[in-house]
């Protein structure tokens, strides 16, 4: 695919001068100036300009009997009145299965020609207005009945009801039931996992307008612009060739973007074929929290078997998300939490099996991690029961039962690279003082009756692909122009992970030139077709690789010409900073602008295509065996909390992270992914509470009431630091994927709170602690409260605490 | 008049013929000013951030940043208003664009121009010493986890220094050089109008007092953090507002022989800045000097009056518990034939009647809030909140204490927010308390008594039971420190929850 490196004599021929440097986002300048452009900030641009704004339907689940819009036609400004008539394809926007009406329709079955209103807040009609105050004023004019019906709120619900998407999926190794029989020891317990909102600062927007072919150029706020052009041209009746997405940036993703963008998406287009003027989608933050889906909520439940020193013999262990209406990407969400039922622990037998609960709710969707947090929150409970229950230190259980090299994980990959988190486990814990500061912590904790601290370390495994085997490709379109300025267009996206960094500079190196002469493109569906969301991490290793590829075409193509220019072969052509010279001679040069100019008047292609699969990779989903992960970034996190007795509130005093990101493109980028993925999953898991009513009512659905993490939150020391020497064999440059891995960091937060929570047991205690997840003040307190109470129950004279010392 | 002029970016801009409802982020936005973000709508995230020229209590110019999205563009009439686009000289970028730039401190870049605002007005307000973390703690960021941005503040402080140092031309500091002209009277209409809706801002409480008693349908707005939130998040639209911001006789802060008052227009900034600058009365005011940090953001803040969270009668407003514990009376003014202005004293204990019902009359002003002397000896304020700074409590408690020669309790005020319909005091409990010695009795007896007071409810933001237990612990809490005789130690603290 690509040239060698080197030249025949040795000599480096492929540049490395701009990847691997430190240097702040491509867009750094425009974001500080305000002038970096997102969808919503385009609409001032249009004229004419009409906005829309749902009406929603105040019911979890009911029959719409009646709607009246002439209210609604009749307020000034109100232009068009959107419901389900209006569709002209089909009324579905589904990225997985046909199962997301658009507006509300008869369910299957043929029981009623009412419309199916789904969850709390759906969307009953949208109105479309000269200005968004109309279109409110509007939407709040639409007369409708409903016919309530009862509504599945919980996964206990979704239980009861038998509601569910999938079947039940395992994934088996050996025999857990005869291991855990067989096991000195055994405990079952249970923990519910919180949803999270993914409050991208950006909230959902979109502006489509029509052009005379009667095509639709949509500009979305999307992280897979492939899909939303599938669903528009679906909804709206065009072939996918009559609908062009444009992504210019978003202001966060996260996963939330993924296939949640394609509803307002397909409401804009709509409207504007309809109407003729460009029509624009913009959701307020309590729209956005209403009607987009979140993070998968789960239930595990497990049974487990161990010896006394902590290793684990057997684990039975059963997971149920709440997928919420649709089935959207509930399934893939479900198997990657199964697949990460491991983290980074040898588990000889293990059956994990798990189902996606159907409820009456917003439909939960892909959030950073896509299910391995909840798979690695729910096996990290396992392990710190088990050391409780025995009285070990978590940290030398959790370190008994890491991979090994030789190992294999549950479904017969072999991790290929387990001394990794040895190396890291035993760098970090010297790095961070860890066996000082444990013992410095019991000493004051055990003068400290009201405020405990708490210190835990654990680690992170997380497999890099896609699990659906045709997502890991990717596209490049490479332009080069004739004063060696140069476009490039991928299929990735880029939503401040630094997707657009990374390529600028790979790019640059692999033309030898400097970044300023290379502007990445807004992502277009018209430039490079057919591509995969920008998700699952794997953004830089399918686009940076293609475009690389493309690159590297056009390098080979310059270089016969440069060659001709400077009376050289090409192989002896050095392409540095924007010079082309000949190997060795660097006085004999010609500038790279007079290279393609000279190649244009030679009728040399000046533009590329590029192309890239992962390799390898291949999955049996019947058997549960297979290799569904190119490879696993690996991680550790030692977290230190304070906790206060009286009320349960905490802080986070310390941090220390070390992270694998392979041999970084962009190491600022990269850092700033581990730092804030730390922070949203330590948010996740802390504080950012979703609440539903009883009624199914979101009650958490805006910044003052759901908590994101502020600079408050910010640990005093935060020490995060990229493992060194780890590039990684058949990956762009060596570089790791590195996006979601660092979320899953945060569990030391978890445990460290947990540790801190057990320091409160009045005496020697040999139980697991239980912990409501997310661990809010209220949450630890009465977690607390557990604790103190159980004093009579636990009478051995070794406590936890003394093991430990 | 049927236009809002004011300076935007150091160029007259006119506003005209906008619903006064208009919040000067849709304003801004709608006039391809777009650099300016919405996040949430309702003062959380600071995505739309901008800077105003104001004056400083000691009349000198400085840069404060507000939450746009909670400030009506009437309300800038008159005033110089900067936005992210206003901040670099042409191609330059300034120092607190660079050091966000240089140190990660954008990914996605959708906060940043609010970081970068709260930046620049932080970099002005003093020309020593660090830069103040409060100053971005108003700025929700999702993407970074915070640690580059606090990097880039430490940074600036340096280049501060060395740019103060070498004299380096700065128009933005040039023009703090120079006076800020008073906010003007407004009297705004817009021409296509088919409701009649107004925004009125007079200029004196006799005016004031004359136009609620008038136009009774004009709402009175003091900072709008509170109000404007309506106006966001429930589609709410005014007919019209009286605003208060420009009123003289409430923006006075005396600190007199018998009380120091606080005008109910003075911001929440100004009295952490003035009791910061007045050691000996900070010191003595210690209830407030713990409340105000945890109050909100400085962004709400820098808005935000004792007038306005009085005003609105939240249950779970921050200011009650605090200003109850401390025993504090309002000064309310209403329009007189006679004399112009008539005023009445209510005791805050009065003040607050049911759930968000007050004794404020309708043609009534609240225009001071006074807080008796001597100071209560020992004071302290606590907020149990799912986030530690800028959340909206599950609980507040402010407690004081007074111990006479003999070590008997002479006074007792243990108020709470967020276990009642109104902020209210334990009345029963501070009775039981008074006139005995704090023994581990005495403090239990009192205990006893604290649960029947309160009747929490569940809800978002936590569970009754959860309210009632900490009704209980913060007590405990309070007594625990209080014997423990760390008191001037905790007293000391700024937060609460885990010092």
């Amino acid at each position: 695919m690509s040239s060698p490196d080197r030249s025949a004599s040795g000599e480096p021929r492929l540049d490395r001068t701009h990847v691997g440097r430190p240097i702040p986002h491509e867009s750094a300048a425009l974001h500080v100036t305000g002038a970096a452009l997102y969808t919503d900030d385009l609409g001032p641009r249009f004229v004419n300009l009409l906005h829309g704004w749902p009406a929603c339907a105040p019911h979890a689940h009911a029959y719409l009997t009646r709607v009246d819009v002439s209210a609604a036609r009749a307020t000034p400004g109100v232009v068009l009145v959107l419901t389900a008539d209006d569709v002209t394809g089909e009324n579905d926007t589904g990225a997985s299965r046909k199962d997301e009406p658009l507006f509300p329709r008869p369910p299957e079955g043929g029981k009623t020609a009412w419309g199916e209103i789904l969850y709390h807040s759906m969307p009953i009609a949208w109105v479309i207005a000269d200005s968004v105050e109309a279109a409110k004023l509007g939407a709040s004019r639409v007369i409708a009945e409903y016919q309530p019906l009862p509504a599945i709120l919980t996964v206990s619900d979704a239980e009861r009801s038998g509601s569910f998407h999938t079947e039940i999926e395992r994934i088996r190794r050996g025999e857990p039931e005869c291991a855990i029989h067989a096991a000195a020891h055994r405990l079952t317990g249970s923990v519910d996992i919180g949803g999270q909102e993914h409050f991208y600062l950006e909230t959902h927007a979109t502006i489509a307008l029509v052009d005379e072919a009667g095509s639709v150029l949509v500009h979305a706020s999307t992280q897979h612009p492939t899909e939303t052009q599938d669903i528009v041209a679906r909804v709206c009746g065009l072939s996918k060739s009559q609908v062009i997405v444009q992504q210019l940036r978003m202001g966060g993703g996260f996963g939330g973007k993924e296939t949640q963008a394609n509803p307002y998406a397909s409401i804009a287009a709509l409207s504007a074929i309809k109407t003729g003027r460009p029509t624009r989608v913009r959701l307020d933050r309590m729209r956005d929290f209403q009607l987009s889906g979140k993070r998968h909520p789960f239930r595990a439940t497990f049974e487990v078997g161990f010896d006394a020193h902590g290793k684990i013999e057997g684990v039975l262990m059963d997971l149920v998300s709440d997928g919420g209406f649709s089935l959207d990407l509930s399934f893939p969400v479900l198997g990657r939490a199964m697949f990460h039922a491991d983290n980074a622990y040898f588990l000889p037998n293990i059956q994990v099996s798990g189902r996606a609960a159907k409820t009456h709710k917003c439909s939960n969707t892909a959030f950073r991690g896509f299910g391995g947090p909840q798979g690695m929150v729910a096996i990290e409970e396992v392990l710190d029961a088990v050391a409780r229950s025995l009285g070990l230190p978590p940290h030398t259980v959790r370190e008994r039962n890491l991979y090994a090299q030789g190992d294999s994980t549950h479904y017969e990959q072999p991790v290929d690279d387990a001394e990794r988190i040895h190396r890291i486990w035993s760098e970090l814990k010297r790095e961070s003082d860890f066996d000082r500061r444990l013992s410095a912590i019991e000493d004051l904790n055990s003068h400290s009756p009201m405020l405990k601290r708490g210190l835990a370390i654990t680690p992170v495994k997380f497999g890099i692909s896609f699990t659906a085997k045709y997502y890991n490709q990717a596209g490049a379109l490479v332009l080069l122009y004739k004063d060696g300025s140069v476009h490039v267009n991928h299929g990735g996206t880029e939503m401040g992970q630094g997707l657009y960094t990374k390529t600028l500079q790979i790019a640059a190196d692999a033309l030898g030139i400097e970044l300023e002469a290379v502007r990445v493109m807004p992502t277009r569906t018209d430039k490079v077709p057919n591509t995969s969301a920008t998700a699952a991490s794997a953004g830089t290793d399918l686009n940076g690789a293609a475009v690389k590829n493309a690159c590297e075409t056009l390098r080979e193509r310059l270089a016969d010409v440069a060659g001709r220019m400077l009376g050289a072969p090409p192989g002896d052509v050095v392409f540095h900073r924007g010079v082309v010279h000949v190997l060795g001679k660097r006085e004999k040069a010609v500038t790279f602008a007079d290279v393609c100019d000279r190649a244009y008047h030679d009728r040399v292609q000046l533009w590329a295509s590029g192309f890239y699969k992962t390799p390898l990779i291949h999955w049996d989903q019947k058997a549960g065996r297979g290799r569904p992960f190119y490879y696993f970034a690996w991680g550790a996190a030692v977290t230190e909390v304070e906790v206060d007795g009286y009320t349960g509130m905490y802080a986070i005093t310390r941090v220390d992270i070390l992270h694998d990101a392979g041999s970084s493109i962009s190491p600022l980028v990269d850092l700033g992914q581990v730092e804030g993925g730390f922070a949203q999953g330590a948010g996740w898991l802390t504080q950012e509470e979703l609440v539903w009513d009883a009624a199914g009512v979101l009650k958490t659905s805006n910044a003052s009431t759901y908590k994101l993490p502020s600079l408050g939150e910010c640990p005093p020391v935060f020490n995060a630091r990229l493992l060194e020497r780890a590039a990684q064999p058949g990956v762009v440059h060596g570089s790791k994927a590195v996006g979601e891995p660092p979320l899953m960091l945060a569990i030391s937060v978890r445990e460290a709170i947990r540790a801190a929570v057990a320091a409160f047991a009045p005496k020697s205690r040999l139980a697991p602690v239980a912990l409501a997840c997310p661990s809010t003040a209220e949450h630890v307190y009465w977690a607390i409260e557990t604790v103190r109470a159980t004093q009579a129950e636990t009478t051995e004279e070794h406590s936890a605490i003394a093991e430990r010392s | 008049m049927p236009e809002i002029r004011f300076l935007l970016n150091g160029v007259p801009h006119v506003a005209r013929d906008i619903d006064p409802n208009t919040t000067l982020l849709d304003h801004l936005r709608a006039s391809g000013r777009t650099g300016t973000k919405e996040g949430c709508g309702e003062g959380e995230c600071g995505a739309c951030a901008v800077a105003l020229l104001s004056r400083g209590p000691d009349g000198t110019a400085r840069y404060e940043t507000v939450n746009s999205c909670l400030l009506l563009t009437a309300a800038v009439a008159g005033r110089e208003v900067l936005t992210v686009e206003g901040i670099a000289q042409g191609d330059v970028l300034h120092p607190c664009q660079e050091e966000m730039a240089r140190a990660g401190g954008s990914q996605c870049g959708y906060c940043t121009p609010g970081f970068v605002v709260s930046l620049f007005s932080e970099y002005y307000r003093a020309k020593s010493g660090p830069l103040d973390e409060e100053s971005i703690g108003g700025n929700l960021c999702r993407c970074t986890g915070y640690r580059p941005i606090r990097e880039a503040g430490q940074r600036l402080a340096q280049i501060r220094a060395k740019q103060l140092a070498a004299r380096t031309d700065d128009p933005h500091r040039a023009r703090l050089a120079k006076a800020v002209p008073p906010l003007p009277a407004v009297d705004y209409a817009p021409l296509a109008n088919n409701q009649p809706r107004r925004f009125v801002r007079p200029l004196s409480l006799l005016e004031a007092c004359r136009v609620r008693a008038k136009e009774p349908h004009l709402v009175p707005l003091s900072g709008g953090t509170d109000l404007v939130v309506e106006l966001n998040q429930r589609h709410r639209r005014l007919d019209g507002m009286l605003s208060l911001e420009a009123v003289p006789e409430l923006k006075t802060f005396e600190n007199g022989k018998q009380h120091l008052a606080i005008g109910a227009g003075v911001s929440l900034a100004e009295v952490e800045e003035r009791l910061h600058q007045d050691k000996a009365l900070g010191d003595h005011l210690v209830m407030l000097k713990e409340l105000l940090p945890l109050f909100s953001s400085r962004l709400i803040r820098t808005r935000a009056t004792f007038g306005g969270n009085l005003g609105t009668a939240s249950p779970i407003g921050d200011g009650p518990p605090a200003l109850l514990a401390l025993g504090a009376e309002l000064v309310l003014a209403k329009h007189d034939d006679q004399y112009g202005v008539s005023l009445r004293f209510v005791p805050l204990d009065q003040f607050f009647l049911d759930y968000r019902k007050t004794a404020l009359e309708p043609d009534e002003i609240i225009v001071e809030v006074r807080i008796p002397k001597p100071f209560p000896e020992i004071q302290r304020f606590f907020k149990v909140s799912k986030r530690r700074m800028d959340d909206i409590s599950t609980v507040a408690a402010g407690f004081v204490l007074d111990l006479d020669p003999r070590g008997l309790v002479a006074r007792a005020r243990l108020a709470y927010g967020g276990v009642a319909a109104t902020p209210k005091r334990a009345t029963r409990t501070e009775t039981s308390l008074v006139g005995k010695r704090l023994t581990a009795e005495s403090v239990a007896r009192g205990r006893s008594l604290l649960a029947a007071e309160f009747s929490p409810i569940d809800d978002h933001r936590g569970s009754g039971a959860y309210r009632r237990a900490m009704v209980l612990r913060l007590y405990d809490k309070f007594f625990d420190e209080v014997r423990q005789g760390d008191f001037t130690e905790a007293t000391a603290r700024t937060s609460g929850g885990v010092s």
